[in-house]
């Protein structure tokens, strides 16, 4: 038995002219979570859908648990959890009808018991015969979540499962996703949210439909090569507009009643922050936010494109 | 100013929606089209050429005289001459002829002789818009076609009541009762409207909310979708026939008189068949709306051509061409053969091949067409 779960290559998928997902290889291993990232639009939704079988590839190859994701995909469906980005289980069905209808479709023995189980667990026992679209957005996300893994699935797909779900929910949600991980359940999961990216073992991050990198969170921001500073004085916003004006500074931004200022070189920043206009400030050499790496990132693709242009 | 400015705003936006909408933009099209065309060319009232067989015990110069009257007239079609009555009997519980003149032997030498000898019309009166005309004018096409050869020392037999007694039987609906021929027709039209309507829809609302995908990521074969979702309809539509089949006798007494199994066996043929064409258009249309659309789009021809609304016999070639591609039309050839005339599987054989052929041909279309990506 190998112990990679999904290996691609060269995956392209085209829509009429335009390219959507641009040569992207992965491999991931068993057991372990993977995140999705990228901005909207940048191809997430299509990769997944070519892993599972729901889209056929342009061009390129890969295996999705030990099968072919181009002539296989029935025996993937048989063995993985696919949660849609938009709710797509049954509205005018109540919410056991639905699972109950899942566990038919995967024939599962003990199906009673293991719907009752499910409800149990996301806490929807009184609500069970209520109809599945009156469900807010958080437990819709919630059902769902029970319904793809009512059948054991080895692969776990989660399309932004986490979108409109409150914190404590998000919690609970990350809890259970690494329970299954402990199980040996691989889980490959899109998000928006940087703190959820915090929680995968590796993360992607695709732009443009082209994988901009892969690796844990510190090996990109590493990778990134960006340093950062915190900022941090009496009304250290007035200086906002000053620091964006100069060249060696990427990027901005105000939190936590601080500024923090991200670029690439490291000696011409600290020269920079040296003037006196600066003697007011302090400053503190901090280690770069996620998304700080992500939109530097993201940014170096766009000019290198437009240079491959 | 503002106002102006809101319409011009609503309406650019309809003219927009308009056209993108390409299949609602072909229907508006379409549609007047083809009821002109249908309307305007396809029926006719007055059906003329009606099929007929001619069964003559003489050939005289008299009985050659009366057939070529009728053959004249337009309204007869001798396309068979047969050796017995049983023959010419098939043929019409078939529906393949519309009437048999039959010709006693001795009927020449009656005629001469002044005896006023009978000249039997069996009509197939199943429907009543087909054979009423046709027979409103026999009288007349049999007195002017003897009057030629009633000259002479014969001109006397041209008396006000005819030199001949003109016997017509009425089979099937002696009483001319429209709803008999109406009423099974309705289960025909009303099981087509339905179950094209609601599978194609039901497919096509999956597709619309996005159930398609969750669907699509089981592990389901498009055989299993398709007759999972087929299956519930067979029902409705048994339920349905069996409404309207006991209003038709016990509310409207339409006859039934030939064999309850073979019509069944007919109904969930025909039922299936229109759940393939449902699930044919679901691939086809992009929405409800449109599922909706495509249901209307072959129902139209469906009613006008099939022989419910007007008489089959009446519609040029081209008509009845198109007519034979449907389902309903032979579908209604199986329910009134059974209730009315009682044919049995030989008679009624060829009509349940075609249903037959068309539930085939649209059920591999349907599963070829069936998305097993969402590509
Ligand atoms: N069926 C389709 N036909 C044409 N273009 C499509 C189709 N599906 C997706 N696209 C396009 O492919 C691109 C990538 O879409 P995708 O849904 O994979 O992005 P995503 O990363 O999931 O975005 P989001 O974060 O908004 O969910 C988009 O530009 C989208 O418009
Ligand atoms: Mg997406």
């Amino acid at each position: 038995m190998s112990d990679v779960a999904i290996e691609v290559e060269g995956l392209v998928k085209k829509f009429g002219k335009k390219t959507v997902v641009n040569g992207i290889d992965l491999n991931i291993k068993k057991g372990q979570v993977w995140g999705f990232l990228g901005p909207n639009g940048s191809g997430k939704t299509t990769t997944i859908r070519m892993i599972c079988g729901l889209l056929t590839p342009t061009s390129g190859k890969g295996s999705c648990l030990g099968y072919d994701i181009i002539r296989e995909s029935k025996f993937i469906k048989q063995e993985t959890g696919y949660m849609t980005q938009h709710f797509s289980f049954w509205e005018d069905l109540t919410i056991k009808e639905n699972l109950q209808f899942v566990a038919r479709m995967y024939n599962l023995t003990k199906s009673d018991e293991k719907v009752v189980n499910a409800l149990a667990e996301i806490g929807l026992q009184q609500r069970q015969d209520q109809l599945a679209g009156n469900l807010s957005g958080g437990w819709k996300q919630r059902l769902a979540l029970a319904a793809v893994t009512l059948h054991q699935p080895k692969l776990l797909l989660l399309d932004e499962p986490t979108a409109g779900v409150d914190p404590q929910a998000r919690r609970e949600f990350w809890a259970h996703i690494h329970k299954l991980s402990q199980q040996g359940v691989t889980v490959l999961v899109s998000t928006h949210y940087m703190d959820e990216a915090q929680r995968c073992d590796q993360i992607v991050y695709l732009a443009n439909g082209q994988l901009i990198t892969t690796g844990t969170v510190a090996q990109v921001i590493q990778h990134s090569g960006l340093v950062s500073f915190r900022l941090t004085g009496h009304n250290i916003r007035q200086y906002s507009e000053e620091l964006q004006k100069m060249k060696c500074i990427q990027g901005v931004a105000f939190y936590g009643g601080s500024l923090h200022i991200v670029g690439k070189d490291k000696s011409e920043i600290e020269a920079n922050l040296a003037s006196s206009r600066f003697n007011q400030v302090s400053v503190e050499a901090v280690v770069p936010e996620l998304e700080e790496a992500f939109i530097a990132l993201t940014q170096q693709a766009k000019s290198s494109g437009s240079e491959y242009q | 100013m503002n106002r102006l400015s809101r319409l011009w705003a609503i309406l650019i936006k309809e003219f927009i929606q308009m056209r993108r909408d390409r299949m609602t933009f072909a229907m508006m099209l379409g549609i007047p089209i083809i009821q002109l065309i249908l309307f305007g060319f396809a029926i006719n009232n007055d059906p003329k050429q009606l099929p007929a067989a001619i069964y003559a015990e003489e050939d005289t110069h008299f009985t050659r005289a009366i057939l070529s009257g009728f053959a004249a007239s337009r309204y007869f079609n001798f396309e068979h001459v047969v050796k017995d009555l049983d023959q010419a009997q098939t043929l019409m519980k078939k529906g393949e002829i519309a009437f048999i003149v039959t010709i006693q032997a001795g009927f020449s030498r009656d005629l001469v002789n002044g005896l006023k000898p009978q000249l039997l019309i069996i009509a197939d009166a199943s429907d009543p818009a087909v054979s009423s005309n046709a027979l409103g004018q026999a009288a007349n096409i049999v007195n002017n076609a003897l009057r030629h050869d009633l000259t002479g020392h014969l001109a006397n037999l041209q008396s006000k009541t005819g030199p001949v007694e003109l016997v017509i039987h009425r089979k099937f609906n002696p009483e001319n009762i429209t709803q008999y021929n109406i009423v099974p027709g309705l289960l025909g039209v009303i099981l087509t409207m339905t179950s094209v309507m609601i599978t194609a829809m039901a497919m096509t609302r999956e597709r619309e909310r996005g159930n398609l995908e969750n669907i699509l990521a089981m592990p389901a074969q498009p055989l299993e979708v398709m007759l999972g979702k087929i299956f519930p309809y067979v029902l409705v539509g048994a339920v349905q026939t069996l409404i309207i089949i006991l209003a038709a006798r016990y509310i409207f007494d339409v006859p039934f008189i030939g064999y309850v199994l073979l019509l069944l066996s007919g109904v969930i043929l025909f039922i299936i068949a229109n759940l393939c064409l449902g699930f044919t258009f679901s691939t086809i249309a992009k929405s409800q709306m449109q599922a909706m659309q495509l249901t209307f789009f072959f129902f139209l021809p469906s009613i006008l051509l099939s022989g419910f609304m007007f008489p089959f016999w009446g519609m040029p070639k081209w008509a009845q061409f198109i007519g034979e591609a449907l389902p309903l039309t032979h579908f209604l050839r199986i329910v009134r053969g059974v209730m009315l005339k009682g044919a049995n599987w030989q008679h009624l054989a060829t009509e349940f091949y075609a249903i037959l052929i068309f539930t085939l041909v649209m059920g591999l279309l349907a599963i070829l067409r069936y998305q097993r990506t969402l590509d």
